[in-house]
């Protein structure tokens, strides 16, 4: 490959180079290539900006959720400007521009409607008049009437909706977390086995079928954890709720064992085997070997695997979403718990079009796409240092 | 040229929505009984073709805003951002039909000794009021909550008229369909759970009392139909009053017919009393 | 690991810890087995009685939870669409960019390093999150403009379809392909591009006619595994195109469509009476499972030939 590149001199503009023919058709193919492998990059780029831009409301405290909202009697159209009637119906102008007194009319009828729809023990409510798409809510505590103390409550649905999220990420965290005490043991213990202990026709066999289990859909795997592995944990473990983040967990791990598995076995086979054949010569077991010296060497390499397959976790949407979807505020593991995954796919469906459960919805993705953005980086970053430094270069 | 063009489009636009072709999406709650009804139909109607998707409530509302679809399909009111949604897309309120009834009944495990409760008792119950079986007249044993997803038109009908706008209870296991409720709710004795009547299969439906005084109901077709039942819905279909013609009008009528209502039994609702057919 | 070599070094002594530890890992190994196998064997047993020929090849006329009646043709065609029409867009941008890293980039340019960084990215975005930018790209911004430039604004792209549900799709695989394309580059030896172009083939040549169809298997597998991958995913079509139920079948690339992972999550969440779907979720499980764990087996097969022929020569 090396020397190939060396000879290959770039071609000039339009592929004409002094001395050399023209070939201004290979010079465009080059270019074209060029831009069509950009397109990855421009993915990633069109991802952010998109999911996010959908979220851009909420970040800049645009949505307005009160229920009970300051009324402009629809005998009084005339009395406002254009542009405080166009916020009040939350228009946007050039909707504004297309509307007859008629259609204005109508609209502001519905909004005071609205209003009276509203049960009366919930028009006098003190939360009746809070955005609950604010900051404050979306964050932290908030005692809302009714409650004895202040609590994080996801309830997008109903006449105050409450859109904290600090219980998605709780429940997230709870089912990932886990997902990976359970994934990584058993994938890095394989991947010593398969590595450095099984035998060349044993490791050709096992590989592609723990790469198998990669194959299988997440929606199988949620289904076998649905039907099957909830009644059988219930069974060993003896806990009271069926469906809960333990179950959850455990059903990720599969999912996630194959991501972390083939990663780590790659890191331990690129151990030099002098070191291998080093410490075996002096007299080390093949135990100690993988244990002491080929391990440690790996560790940045089975580290990365354990950051990559959080990341694939975090993601992980439709197992979650059948074994369980609570939004409860707690860290035991044999509670439900609903990750963010869970939360927008359930959700997005019902959610009023461009409406503040939406873009919330849109807000939890783009935080979704940082948090496996920034573990791909980390995941990636470490194991590009680790082959490097294998490879003794810097 | 742009006149063309527009013409054009008019042309294409006016030759899909011609007579005879409906569209119909929304609710999946009734997703199944719209496609029974277009079956029925289209058999006696051979000129008329009827497309039914589902995907949930507020697709449907979001189809008949970008106009779609022809009919939406609702199991819960429309909401007043949709109805404003409507009246930005196409001027007008969308027209709102009752197209069947459902009720909704609590399911509890079929070793549970209880009977029947009140509707503030399943209204404690489901806010996590109560936690134990013992406090409503059960055995001595904690109650596991489970309810729908927020996304359904159930959840939001149980949460606004069953527990009168409170939260339910944070550790309510949320489902993502009734059949899932039913299914948790036999395998586990301590369970509660709620969904459409017709759905309960192996699970014991409570009879539920107005108050302490009332007479305690069990959810049947009569029941229902007279609403001395007290947990009870309307399924809507909605559309924009100027499609109301033609076909479609013909189509909604005649799902509103003793005819038409007598397939809302086969797929586990209840048909319309008489007195509510005539919007 | 070349065991022999080294075996005669070994001492006698039996070292209980090393038995232990070993045997722990090599439990391990077997657990994950086990998993897979109880996953196959529980599918496959409950599945099988149900997997007839009607099921497969016909529509459900009404209730698709009525055993007796339902089959899965509809969701069957559906995915096959979706996959195909992905494979139509994924194809050609993951070749290119894989002959880019491999035959023009040089490794150490920053713009190498950063499409290479991207790809790794790609692969790691939650398919939910995809799903999300298929809504927000596809279907409110590219859909949208497209209705308002051609059909005068009414919605016939600006909502969900098989085509955006395929360019999702296709966005998420694209690092699958790109991977697959390259390892199978980097297998063709160096000495037949230098021979062609010693021979007078210019690089575009040389790339078209010698080293392309010399990847073909490894452009193959990236497709095989990009449509298996695709296949049984669900969370990325969740809001972009697929349908609880539709009396046709798709005819169109703006229809929406039925689809088999989407029908399995229906079948196992959805029904009135899960005792009695059971027998067709296992069966249309059965049909997910054979559809990708076909196009799996056949992926690695031909991805163990392109890794011998690479590790031959290196």
């Amino acid at each position: 490959m090396e020397p190939l590149k060396k000879n290959n001199a770039p071609l000039g503009w339009m592929g004409i180079h002094r001395g050399h023919q023209a070939r201004p058709v290979e010079w465009l193919a080059e270019k074209l290539i060029f831009l069509v492998s950009l397109s990855a990059i421009a993915m990633v780029l069109l991802i952010f900006l998109f999911v996010a831009r959908e979220a851009l409301p909420v970040f800049f405290g645009e949505t307005n959720t009160a229920l009970v909202q300051q009324i402009i009697p629809t005998a009084e159209l005339d009395k406002h400007s254009d542009a405080e009637i166009q916020r009040y119906l939350e228009l946007t102008p050039e909707q504004f521009k297309n509307m007859d007194k008629e259609t204005l009319k109508t609209l502001m009828d519905v909004k005071i409607e609205a209003l009276n729809d509203v049960p009366e023990n919930f028009r006098n409510d003190p939360d009746a008049h809070v955005n609950t798409t604010d900051w404050k809510y979306l964050l932290k505590a908030h005692q809302w009437n009714g409650y004895d103390q202040p609590e994080y409550i996801w309830q997008p649905v109903g006449q105050i909706k409450k859109f904290n999220i600090i219980p998605l990420f709780v429940g997230t965290l709870k089912v990932t977390l886990i997902g990976l005490g359970f994934a990584v043991p058993l994938a890095v213990g394989a991947a010593i086995y398969v590595s450095q202990l099984a035998r060349p026709r044993i490791r050709e066999t096992v590989k592609p079928m723990i790469e198998m289990l990669s194959g299988i859909p997440s929606v199988v795997v949620g289904v076998f954890a649905l039907i099957v592995m909830a009644s059988v944990l219930q069974k060993i473990f003896g806990y009271q709720t069926r469906l809960n983040a333990f179950v959850a967990g455990i059903a990720l791990g599969f999912a996630v064992i194959p991501v972390i598995f083939s990663i780590a076995e790659d890191a331990l086979t690129s151990v030099p085997r002098a070191y291998t054949q080093a410490a075996l010569a002096l007299g080390a077991s093949r135990w100690q070997t993988s244990w002491q010296i080929v391990l440690p060497a790996a560790l940045p390499g089975v580290f990365a695997a354990a950051v990559l397959g959080f990341g694939r976790a975090i993601g992980e949407t439709m197992i979650v979403l059948m074994v369980c979807s609570a939004s409860v505020m707690s860290w035991n593991v044999f509670d439900s718990a609903r990750s963010i995954t869970t939360t927008i796919a359930a959700e997005m469906a019902e959610a009023v079009n461009g409406g503040p459960h939406y873009r919330i919805l849109f807000m939890l993705g783009a935080l979704l796409f940082a948090a496996t953005f920034v573990s791909n980086m980390i995941g990636d970053f470490v194991i590009h240092r680790f082959k490097n430094k294998l490879e003794g270069k810097r | 040229m742009k006149k063309l063009f527009t013409l054009l489009a008019a042309i294409a636009i006016t030759a899909n929505m011609q007579a005879g072709n409906i569209t119909v999406k929304g609710s999946d709650t009734l997703v199944i009984l719209a496609q029974k009804w277009a079956e029925v139909y289209m058999g006696e109607h051979k000129d008329v073709k009827i497309q039914v998707t589902g995907g949930g409530t507020g697709t449907g509302f979001a189809a008949l805003q970008n106009q779609t679809t022809d009919l939406c399909d609702a199991s819960r009111k429309a909401k007043p951002a949709e109805i404003a949604n409507c009246l930005k897309a196409f001027g007008k309120r969308p027209t709102e039909y009752k197209v069947a009834l459902d009720g909704l009944s609590v399911y509890v495990n079929p070793e549970n000794s209880l009977k029947e409760l009140t509707l503030d008792q399943v209204k404690d119950i489901f806010t996590g009021k109560v936690k134990n079986w013992k406090d409503v007249g059960g055995p001595d044993a904690p109650i596991t909550v489970y309810s729908r997803e927020n996304s359904s038109g159930t959840y939001e009908f149980f949460k606004e008229h069953v527990l009168k706008g409170s939260d339910f209870a944070a550790s309510a296991q949320t489902m993502p369909g009734t059949a899932a409720i039913v299914q948790a709710v036999v395998k586990d004795k301590g369970a509660i759970g709620y969904g459409g009547a017709a759905y309960g299969g192996g699970s014991k439906l409570l009879a539920i009392k107005k108050d302490e005084a009332s007479p305690a109901i069990t959810p049947t077709e009569e029941t229902v139909v007279n609403g001395t039942y007290p947990i009870w819905r309307h399924l809507f279909v909605y559309l924009d009053p100027a499609k109301d013609k033609g076909e479609t009008a013909a189509y909604l009528n005649w799902i509103r017919s003793d005819e038409g209502q007598k397939y809302t039994k086969e797929v586990g609702y209840y048909p319309l009393p008489k007195n509510l057919r005539s919007n | 690991m070349n065991a022999p070599a080294t075996k005669h070094f070994r001492t006698d002594k039996f070292d209980f810890w090393s038995f232990f530890f070993s045997g722990l890992t090599g439990l391990a190994t077997l657990f994950i087995l086990g998993i897979l196998a109880a996953i196959l064997v529980n599918v496959i047993y409950n599945g099988w009685n149900g997997l007839t020929w009607h099921f497969v090849s016909s529509i459900p006329k009404k209730d698709f939870f009525d055993a007796k009646t339902t089959g899965v043709l509809p969701m069957i065609i559906g995915t096959a669409f979706r996959v195909i029409v992905m494979t139509i867009f994924v194809i050609p941008v993951g070749v290119i960019t894989a002959v880019y890293l491999t035959e023009y980039a040089s490794n150490i340019s920053i713009i190498t390093r950063i499409i290479r960084a991207a790809v790794n990215n790609l692969a790691g975005v939650p398919s939910i999150v995809f799903g999300l930018f298929g809504l927000g790209f596809f279907i409110n911004f590219v859909g949208k403009n497209m209705d308002n430039l051609l059909h005068n604004s009414s919605a016939v792209w600006g909502q969900p379809a098989l085509i955006w549900a395929s360019l999702t799709l296709a966005v998420m695989t694209l690092p699958v392909v790109i991977v697959a394309t390259e390892e199978s580059l980097k297998a063709i030896p160096p000495g037949l591009r230098e021979a062609s172009l010693a021979l007078g083939a210019t690089k575009l040549e040389t790339i078209w006619r010698i080293v392309l169809p010399q990847a073909l298997p490894g452009i193959m597998t990236g497709g095989i595994l990009a449509v298996s991958r695709a296949a049984g995913e669900v969370a990325p079509i969740l809001f972009t195109g697929v349908a609880y139920f539709m009396a046709s079948l798709p005819g169109r690339l703006s229809d929406q469509f039925m689809d088999l992972g989407y029908h399995v999550f229906v079948l196992s969440t959805q029904s009135p009476n899960i005792e009695q779907t059971r027998p067709i979720l296992y069966a249309t499980v059965l049909v997910l499972l054979i559809l990708t764990f076909a196009l799996n087996i056949v992926a690695v097969i031909i991805r163990a030939r392109v890794r011998k022929k690479l590790r031959a020569q290196s």
